[in-house]
């Protein structure tokens, strides 16, 4: 057990060990500097000259929003069609069929925002070409576009910047050619040489030992996998995502996908306080995560190692943990690590099965996917908790007297208008969305549907009640990870949650680039005695509280019901 | 937003092509100095590949070790965990008649030495895994069936146990397909 927890203990050391360089670096890519990756260059001079774009013309924040929101629609329909005749279109070895229409709507908006809540399995519902050439490229292009936002907010942090916010191209083409297609790839080496397939052939016949005849999918799923976990993405070539002996075959890959899970968001904290020159706001930030990280960390790991309770009644030893749901290869505390590391990111993916986890653990995820900010998805995570930062200033400023200021520019009603809609829209479509649920559920149990809402859950009682809270929290925060016992494939589930996965992803984009492109063309008030100072430890718990107040108020209620009554209920 | 279609189109193709062309042909050409060579590392028995050495096999007769419970029943196709929570009666009824099952071919073996991943279903439903404990609680039952001494089957478990990573980092763990491979090579 002992070599367990060094496992977990490492990893996370690895990853602020690569995590403080890689952001250094990337304010240098951002800044335009110079770096060892120069030599992409030309390559990005080809896309730009291919595609009639001059990645040095200026954008206001208005401009950038009209080019994301239209790249995105491009590539939203794009998704869909090809999800919905992936059965007719090259690459189907195993002569999968193609998606019904309230899955590819559901499949589609999933990727494209970054989401991958996946209602199919990607062994039978999907085609080599659609996990390569829509959810592979949904991958690269969804992260780099949450990067390209949030550049846009750091840009507009500097002085004097006004309109002129960068090129939203620009900042897009080299997220991926500087910083995730560089890591993906070599992810992706790791992986193919520790036994993760790379090759084309469909499915493999073979007759086991016993006799038995077992079919065995395969597929170029490494490449997928790297940047499936360096986007913050999640959503796996196969179904079970990384528990599956392939996705992740050993200890060390688990490391390594688990370490690119969290490395680009930390790094992100890094890079601003790099690119503005302001380190010590950067280390207030990256210390208010990675406490909120820790609050979640332990007990979940305590929980998972500790074994479940009634197992324990029965007189079994349970000396790995409670195993139900985990692999033998990686363990309760790596599992359990796992979880907590895919929920503070977005990213999703799953090395254990978080239906079969503790309500501790299961109370501790969604928790962090409700709060969304502690380090968060690659560039949507800083802006999620760029939010909390608005709020917080403007409620300090209030308390002390003095005028609410960030970044040398007042914090009027306006920003606070918009800061406070996009606060409350998260916990709004995750209670609605439940109550829905629950609603139709209780009600209408029976109603004639191809699911039968009465067939919805694998669990009753408060664990059922979980699956579906859970279910919308994941949708919301765009994590895509699921208590996967929920039967999602149908209309109900398809569309409730396509809807939220939508609001959750580009509201709260839109929202924190408005505020930071209107404050940029204010006049900048430049420090003076009577600034609020942002970058101390008093303005680090007055954002902790924030967090948690508007997180807990909302949500604690809800969580009563579900993981809170189940663990006081387990004996 | 005309100005914004023309260019997004564009773009979008190109990186179709670089990322979702380029890079994983690069990675499959690559995957050919694998082991493996990219298309999953298979175990041989008598010069005949009997199954994958990642992904976990059913074993249910009481001359091999056993495999975990599946919720897919080791059906490679169609990976699943259980999806069971921790409180859910109809699934602890499951674990405590895999005990019973478990001690009724185990004679001897107290309840206290059978470690909970035999009788819990792994999150892929194919761990090709047990830990060394795992495999120990299955050494009497399989001496006595096949005609071993203990220390010849208890042997097999230790040459297959493969250690922490670095001896440092993760779980100790035995490959179940090889340790059944072994036993059936010791036969000849």
């Amino acid at each position: 057990m002992n070599t367990e927890y060094l496992g977990i203990i490492f990893m996370y050391l690895l990853t602020i060990a690569i995590a403080i360089p890689m952001g250094k670096y990337i304010a240098k890519v951002f800044k335009g500097e110079k770096t060892w990756f120069d030599f992409m260059a030309p390559l990005e001079m080809l896309i730009f000259k291919l595609s009639g774009i001059d990645p040095t013309r200026e954008m206001n924040w208005k401009q950038h929003l009209k080019a994301l929101l239209t790249i995105n629609a491009v590539w939203l329909f794009y998704a869909f069609f090809c999800l919905l005749f992936q059965a007719h279109l090259p690459l189907n070895p195993d002569h999968n069929p193609s998606q019904t229409l309230d899955l590819a709507f559901n499949t589609a908006l999933s990727f494209l925002t970054n989401t991958n809540l996946q209602d199919y399995s990607g062994e039978s519902g999907a085609t080599y070409y659609t996990q390569l050439f829509v959810f592979m490229f949904l991958h690269f292009v969804s992260a780099s576009t949450g990067l390209a936002a949030m550049m846009v907010i750091f840009k507009a942090m500097k002085d004097k910047v006004a309109d002129k916010l960068g090129n939203f191209w620009d900042f897009l083409v080299k997220g991926i050619t500087r910083l995730l297609l560089p890591l993906s790839f070599l992810v992706a080496v790791i992986l193919a040489f520790n036994g993760t397939p790379t090759s084309f052939k469909g499915k493999d016949t073979v007759i086991g030992l016993q006799g038995d005849t077992v079919h065995v999918s395969r597929g170029p799923a490494a490449a997928m996998i790297a940047i499936k976990q360096t986007g913050t993405n999640g959503g796996g070539w196969f179904g079970v995502n990384s528990a599956h002996p392939f996705e992740n075959p050993n200890y060390l890959t688990n490391i390594v996908e688990n370490v690119s899970i969290i490395a680009i968001p930390i790094a992100l904290v890094f890079a601003l306080g790099f690119y503005l020159n302001k380190k010590k706001l950067a280390w207030v930030i990256f210390g208010v995560m990675t406490v909120g990280f820790l609050i979640m960390l332990f007990p979940s790991v305590i929980a998972e190692v500790g074994g479940n309770p009634a197992i324990a009644h029965m007189g079994v030893g349970q000396p790995g943990g409670a195993m139900e749901g985990k692999e033998v290869r990686f363990g309760a505390a790596a599992s359990a690590y796992w979880g907590i590391t895919t929920t503070v990111t977005s990213n999703g993916s799953v090395n254990a099965m978080h239906d079969s986890m503790m309500p501790v653990s299961g109370l501790a995820q969604m928790f962090d996917m409700m709060i969304n900010a502690f380090y968060g998805g690659v560039g949507v995570g800083f802006m999620n908790f760029y939010i909390f930062i608005i709020i917080a200033v403007f409620i300090s400023g209030l308390m002390v007297g003095r005028t609410p200021e960030f970044m040398g520019r007042k914090i009027e009603a306006r920003e606070m208008k918009i800061a406070s809609l996009i606060a409350l829209l998260h916990p709004f479509i995750i209670l609605v969305g439940t109550s829905i649920a629950a609603y139709v559920l209780v009600h209408f149990p029976n109603a004639a549907w191809a699911t039968k809402p009465s067939a919805w859950l694998n669990n009753p009682g408060f664990h059922g009640f979980t699956e579906m809270l859970y279910q919308y929290t994941s949708s919301a925060a765009n994590n895509g990870s699921g208590y996967a016992g929920l039967t999602a494939n149908n209309i109900f589930w398809n569309v409730s949650t396509g809807i939220i996965i939508f609001v959750g992803r580009f509201f709260p984009i839109i929202g924190p680039v408005a505020i930071a492109g209107i404050l940029a063309n204010k006049k900048f008030v430049p420090e003076s005695a009577g600034t609020l100072k942002t970058d101390t430890a008093t303005f680090g718990i007055m954002i902790f509280a924030v967090i948690f107040i508007v997180a807990a108020l909302s949500f604690f209620p809800a969580l009563t019901l579900g993981p809170i009554a189940e663990h006081f209920s387990l004996k | 937003m005309k100005t914004y279609i023309l260019p997004s189109l564009k773009i979008t193709v190109i990186l179709l092509v670089l990322l979702s062309g380029v890079y994983p042909l690069v990675i499959a050409g690559i995957g050919k100095f694998t082991p493996g060579q990219g298309d999953g590392v298979t175990v041989t028995y008598k010069g005949k590949v009997v199954g994958y050495a990642n992904i976990g096999q059913k074993f249910t007769q009481d001359k091999y070790f056993w495999s975990r419970p599946s919720a897919a029943n080791y059906q490679a196709d169609a990976g699943a965990g259980s999806n069971k929570g921790p409180s859910n009666a109809d699934y602890l009824k499951d674990v405590k008649a895999r005990i019973d099952t478990f001690i009724k071919h185990n004679p001897g073996v107290s309840r206290a030495e059978i470690p909970a991943e035999l009788v819990t279903a792994s999150g892929s439903g194919l761990d090709p895994d047990l830990s060394p404990a795992g495999a120990k609680v299955q050494i009497a039952r399989i001496a006595k069936v096949r005609g071993l001494s203990l220390a010849q089957v208890n042997n097999i478990v230790e040459q297959n146990t493969e250690t922490p990573l670095l001896g440092l980092f993760g779980p100790a763990k035995v490959n179940v397909l090889k340790m059944n491979v072994a036993l059936d090579e010791l036969k000849k």
